[in-house]
């Protein structure tokens, strides 16, 4: 017995604010079970497997390189329109799953979060991770989509890994909000759909952000995947740099984190009582 | 803060909005409510105190037993001791690491195999990769399922799941276990294995809480009980005098009163054990006959409303679980106070019995009580005290060679 172990209480808890680090790390391992577990289960019993984080992008871009280019003739900032939508798609495809996937976390582990203790945050934490998995099978598909369509991305690729960070940073803010939110109110998991539907019409997956008149930048930019997908273009295929709104964008996410964050805390000692 | 002490309890309590529980879950039902609020304008939601300034301590290395009826606060306890759920006012304290087992094999995904789920729920009880790839093997077989690790679960029989979710259970090293009536699972020999297992984690020094209907197993594994009714401690101490008080308690009940147990379809107004001229009594002639009453209240429609009485010994074997279904003839499941009676054969042997009652469809449990009533049975053993019934079969001689002519003589023929 370790008669050194320390004293854990358990009162209520008062404060605006608090996020136990040194707790989530004793948990990693919980939440890669996690996240392996949404993975395993999806692809078991699918014959077309992992193939299918290729195949839904690839069929989306040709949908939108027919809708949105030939009979809309929308613009793509000089790029061939197909790669201008696929790396749009890919990201998005990412965002919006991850978003709805996390937003159900909780309700769907209800057995987990009125059986055990565990920081509640991973759950969330865990929906965003395996979406991941289908990015980085996709994303290489670009270098054939490179040959065919004679693209080449510059020295802005190094950035990948941010860009990459900032999809999942946004799609994990919203995630917690509303997984939290969605405990307490199962519309939330109604509404969810529309949401996603609306905020993809909203952010640069079919058309450049350059296509906002400019007095509508600064509104634009408060959705954070407009920095986002463009961030990623430029990265990838060698458009134009994110623009100062970037940083508009930035700030709603940190702020939308923050926010996000202060809820799920102030909610979550309640969630084995009302879930 | 005494240095060796496990689990500090101090004035805990908890409460429950039942508007919380209730709450509209969908669109639909939240419209309906908001319609609702706005004909009766602000209604305060009830609230339920699930556990009320409950205070105790528990020594390191020591085992406790809670026991109480249905909605006494026992589940609540233990979910706040393991963190699940947050106190409304007061402190719990514990030292080490607390391992919850509210249910047995938490988070199991049926498409996983069994080795997945293992390291899966070894993780959510607590258990690093490291420790679950030392003891893999031996959680296994503890579990009997050598044959089938990269099985998937959802192809298990509903034994093997249990026993390969109870052995990950049954192999976490906790500083502190808190158990939950998980013992009830598995067959005879499995629950033996299980029982073994408790017993060595309490010799390893861990510190264990138990929550059970099973005063007998309580009895067994506890060295010190907390008696636990409506939210408040009411009893506590050694596991025998907190096990007596409670079983008094529930016997003097049945002479009237408050009612045994409440959900919200049925109410158990109260059992008495009836001499066998129908006169209510305790203490009993084992060679008559006896009736169990049983009255209760259905106060919303229960389709197949089912009811079992059951009877314990001292050891708290089940000599008997006697389901009203198993019988021809309809129950009657609309709302009413209804009394019926069963008739016990005098077959039991001498002794001190415990009665139970369940109350229940085919797939819900709405109300178990362990103790509903005792009743002690008078009069000879006949020197065997040991056996559980005495039914007096009529021996029948079939079939006889005699031999000697001794035998012959015994029975009375002349040579």
């Amino acid at each position: 017995m370790s008669v050194t172990a320390e004293w854990i209480e358990n009162r209520p808890r008062s404060g605006l604010f608090r996020l136990d680090l040194r707790e989530l790390w004793t948990y990693r391992e919980l939440a890669a079970f996690l996240a392996l577990r949404d993975i395993k289960v999806r692809y078991k019993q699918a014959v077309l497997g992992i193939g299918w984080a290729v195949f839904q992008p690839l069929a989306g871009m040709v949908v939108f390189t027919i809708v949105f280019q030939r009979l809309a003739d929308v613009e793509s900032d000089g790029l061939p329109y197909p790669v201008f939508s696929f790396v749009g798609l890919t990201v998005w495809a990412y965002t919006s799953g991850a978003v709805t996937k996390a937003t159900q976390s909780l309700v769907s582990n209800a057995n987990l979060v009125t059986k055990v203790y565990f920081p509640r945050i991973l759950v969330p934490l865990a929906a965003v991770m395996p979406g991941l998995l289908d990015l980085a099978v996709a994303l290489p598909v670009l270098v054939v989509l490179y040959a065919i369509y004679d693209v080449r991305p510059g020295w802005a690729l190094l950035t990948l890994p941010l860009w990459i960070a900032a999809a999942m940073i946004v799609a994990f803010a919203v995630g917690v909000l509303l997984s939290a939110l969605n405990v307490r109110y199962r519309d939330v998991n109604q509404a969810i759909t529309l949401l996603v539907q609306l905020w993809l019409f909203l952010s640069p997956v079919a058309y450049p952000t350059s296509a906002v008149p400019a007095a509508w930048q600064p509104l634009y930019a408060v959705n954070p995947m407009s920095a986002v997908i463009e961030g990623l273009r430029w990265c990838l295929l060698g458009g134009p740099p994110p623009g100062a709104w970037a940083l508009v964008s930035a700030a709603v996410t940190i702020l939308l984190l923050a926010a996000a964050l202060t809820y799920f805390q102030r909610t979550e000692r309640r969630f084995a009582d009302v879930i | 803060m005494t240095e060796n002490l496990a689990i500090d309890v101090d004035r805990v309590s908890k409460r429950y909005r039942l508007g919380e529980y209730h709450h509209a879950r969908s669109v639909g039902e939240a419209a309906a409510a908001a319609v609702r609020r706005f004909g009766r304008r602000r209604v305060r939601p009830e609230e339920i105190w699930s556990l009320r300034d409950v205070s105790f301590t528990l020594e390191e290395g020591h085992a406790l037993g809670v026991i109480g009826r249905n909605g006494a606060g026992k589940s609540t306890l233990l979910k706040i001791l393991s963190r699940i759920t947050e106190p409304t006012a007061g402190v719990a304290r514990t030292r080490g690491r607390v391992a919850a087992l509210l249910e047995v094999g938490t988070g199991f995904h049926d498409e996983l195999t069994g080795r997945e789920n293992l390291y899966l729920n070894g993780a959510i009880l607590g258990m690093s990769r490291r420790e679950m790839a030392r003891r893999f093997d031996e959680i296994v077989s503890f579990a009997g399922v050598e044959r089938f690790v990269d099985t998937p679960v959802k192809r298990y029989s509903s034994g093997m799941y249990l026993r390969l979710a109870f052995s990950v259970a049954a192999h976490i090293e906790p500083d502190i276990l808190v158990v939950d009536e998980v013992l009830a699972v598995g067959d005879a020999e499995f629950q033996a294995k299980c029982v073994g297992r408790m017993h060595s984690a309490e010799r390893e020094g861990r510190t264990v809480v138990f929550v059970s209907h099973n005063l007998d197993a309580v009895m067994r594994l506890c060295t010190e009980a907390i008696w636990l009714e409506r939210g408040a401690v009411a009893a506590e101490g050694s596991t025998e005098s907190v096990v007596d008080a409670y079983v008094a308690a529930a016997t003097s009940q049945d002479q009237g009163g408050a009612p045994l147990m409440h959900t919200g379809d049925v109410t158990l107004d109260g059992v008495r054990v009836l001499d066998e001229s129908g006169r209510p009594a305790r203490t009993l002639r084992r060679d008559r006959s006896f009736a169990i009453e049983v009255t209760y209240t259905i106060n919303e429609r229960v389709p197949a409303l089912d009811m079992s009485v059951l009877i314990f010994n001292a050891s708290g074997m089940r000599i008997m679980d006697e389901a009203w279904s198993d019988t021809e003839g309809s129950r009657p499941d609309r709302p009413g106070t209804y009394t019926v009676r069963i008739s016990v054969p005098p077959v039991l042997n001498v002794g001190e019995y415990r009665i139970g009652m369940w109350v229940g469809t085919r797939y819900d449990t709405l109300l178990f009580e362990p103790a509903a009533a005792t009743l002690r049975l008078e009069g000879s053993t006949k020197g065997r005290p040991e056996r559980a019934v005495e039914l007096y079969l009529p021996w029948q001689l079939v079939d006889q060679h005699a031999r000697s002519p001794a035998m012959e003589a015994d029975s009375g023929r002349s040579p």
